[in-house]
């Protein structure tokens, strides 16, 4: 195999560089605990201090509010399960959508099993929550709203700035899962009205196992991880200092790239999506037209199963994701696509392609050289060879 | 995850299409599932004479059809009916768990056309 490239960039993302050889001295040399008095434990200390306080800056939060996790998926669940024990007596209601990452969906739903109410919002054709089905939701006993920044799958960034809006108002708690746009569109936690903001460093070029909590000072909730008093009784546990060192390296990049990289992206993806749909008869978008992740590109091809093309792209170097059912070890295809209203049928046919600082225009050039053949290929082996050729 | 026979069949599906004026003709999946499989044979002295497939599915599924066409062929019909997903398997080298599913699809395909193929000569 000459050719590698690599499209996947939502599951997750190479290192720079210049993160690995920020979070070096952490491991041998300044190795010490940053909970200890000593200079080794206070200059590790000062490391997570100056990392929390870049990170904090580039959300518009206070250090304060900053709290160091192990991903994505821990962020998640201390910000559900946190405010749910904690506001207990307020209500036992929480309102969040069916197309959040299983990282939300599966504490939701562990949750339901001890008595909890769970709302999910329906979503429109293109993954998109109407704030006014928030509002409508919305009872004495919320405790908690709990809607994605953007989708991993489909890449729709929904409205989070009038939620938040509404959430404000009726006084309940709004949390996002900001994984996939934390360092690559702009933040704002105040602009966009969350009270928790959940992140993770492995999506944004930093190591993986290392993400962040962002809580609103006063936010009233519970840790899930109980033990030593690290990260102001919020959160137990040593630091991961080289990790956190290194997200914050990652943010420091992110600081100078962002927008000129999602410029960039954003017609790299375009092109990208402009030639598969003008290339492959009945090739059809998935996610919103605009309001969606630079990155992402994703589509359904219709006739063609998701694995069968993902195992004959990577025989010619090029790696992606489907959310077809036998992708995912269970027999459904993609519970974001189903709650999207796309017939199981179609949801087989998937492909997510997500760019990164490496992908180049050759890269798209290359996919679109290599996958219409592919698909027409698959197609010509279907039975059903003619529902794709038909009316549609 | 597949083993390199399972992969070697995916690339080169062996016997893709339809027979010619079939005797017996398989049909079975469902698009919803994301599997669905047409068989089609020709049947001469009682004995499988050829054998095509078409696939719409996973790489599982593609070479769990390919690999039942040439175990079939050539084979009298009482021996190609009792071919099991067992069989399929096994002359891949073995198929992942969540996949097993996909050889009883073929299986299940054959046996289907052949069935058609009697329920055709009794009339
Ligand atoms: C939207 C979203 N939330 C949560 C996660 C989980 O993050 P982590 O892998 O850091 O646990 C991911 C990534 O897999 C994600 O895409």
């Amino acid at each position: 195999m000459d050719r590698l490239i690599y499209l996947d960039y939502a599951a997750t993302t190479p290192m720079r560089p210049e993160v690995l050889e920020a979070m070096m001295p952490y491991f041998i040399e300044d190795f010490g605990n940053p909970s200890s008095l000593y200079t080794l434990g206070r200059q590790a200390r000062g490391a997570v201090e100056d990392a929390r306080d870049r990170i904090a800056a580039f959300i518009g939060a206070n250090p304060r509010e900053i709290v160091f996790t192990s991903g994505g998926t821990e962020s998640d669940n201390m910000a559900i399960k946190g405010i749910a024990f904690a506001n207990e007596k307020k209500g036992n209601h929480i309102i969040t959508t069916p197309i959040e990452h299983h990282a939300v969906l599966e504490p939701c739903h562990f949750l339901a099993k001890r008595g909890y109410e769970i709302t999910y919002l329906p979503v429109d054709e293109h993954g998109m929550v109407d704030p006014a089905d928030v509002e409508k939701a919305i009872t004495n006993k919320t405790v908690l709203v709990s809607i994605m920044h953007a989708n991993n799958e489909v890449g729709t960034i929904e409205p989070l700035e009038e939620i938040g809006k509404i959430t404000r108002e009726k006084g309940v708690y709004l949390h996002t899962d900001a994984v996939q746009t934390f360092g690559h569109i702009p933040i704002n936690v105040n602009e966009l009205g969350v009270d928790l903001l959940s992140v993770s460093a492995h999506k944004l070029y930093g190591p993986k196992g290392v993400g962040v909590l962002y809580i609103r000072k006063g936010t009233r909730m519970v840790p899930t991880a109980h033990g030593g008093s690290q990260e102001n009784n919020r959160r137990a546990g040593t630091h991961n200092v080289a990790g956190i060192v290194g997200l914050a390296k990652a943010v420091e990049i992110a600081e100078r790239e962002m927008v000129s990289e999602a410029k960039r992206l954003s017609e790299l993806r375009d092109r990208l999506l402009h030639g598969l749909i003008e290339k492959i008869p009945n090739a059809r978008l998935t996610g919103h037209p605009t309001k969606r992740l630079p990155n992402n590109a994703s589509v359904c091809l219709v006739g063609a199963e998701g694995e069968a093309m993902l195992l004959s792209l990577d025989m010619e170097g090029i790696s992606l994701s489907s959310g077809s059912a036998c992708t995912s070890g269970t027999l459904e295809p993609s519970h974001v696509l189903l709650a999207m209203g796309i017939p199981a049928e179609i949801a087989h046919s998937s492909l997510r392609l997500t760019l990164g600082d490496k992908t180049t225009r050759e890269d798209v050039d290359y996919v679109l050289e290599i996958l219409p053949p592919i698909v027409e290929r698959l197609r010509a082996m279907s039975p059903l060879d003619e529902a794709w050729k038909g009316e549609q | 995850m597949y083993s390199e026979k399972v992969m070697e069949h995916f690339r080169n599906p062996r016997n893709v299409g339809e027979v010619k004026k079939p005797d017996g003709i398989g049909e079975v999946g469902n698009p919803v599932c994301g599997d669905m499989m047409r068989i089609t044979i020709k049947v001469k002295d009682d004995k499988i004479k050829d054998i095509k497939f078409k696939t719409l599915g996973c790489g599982a599924a593609i070479a769990t059809s390919s690999m039942i066409t040439e175990l079939a062929i050539g084979k009298p019909l009482k021996e190609a009916e009792k071919i099991s997903r067992q069989d399929i398997a096994d002359a891949l080298d073995g198929l992942p768990a969540q996949k097993m599913h996909c050889s009883v699809l073929a299986a299940d395909g054959l046996r289907e056309a052949i069935a058609d193929y009697r329920s055709k000569i009794k009339k």
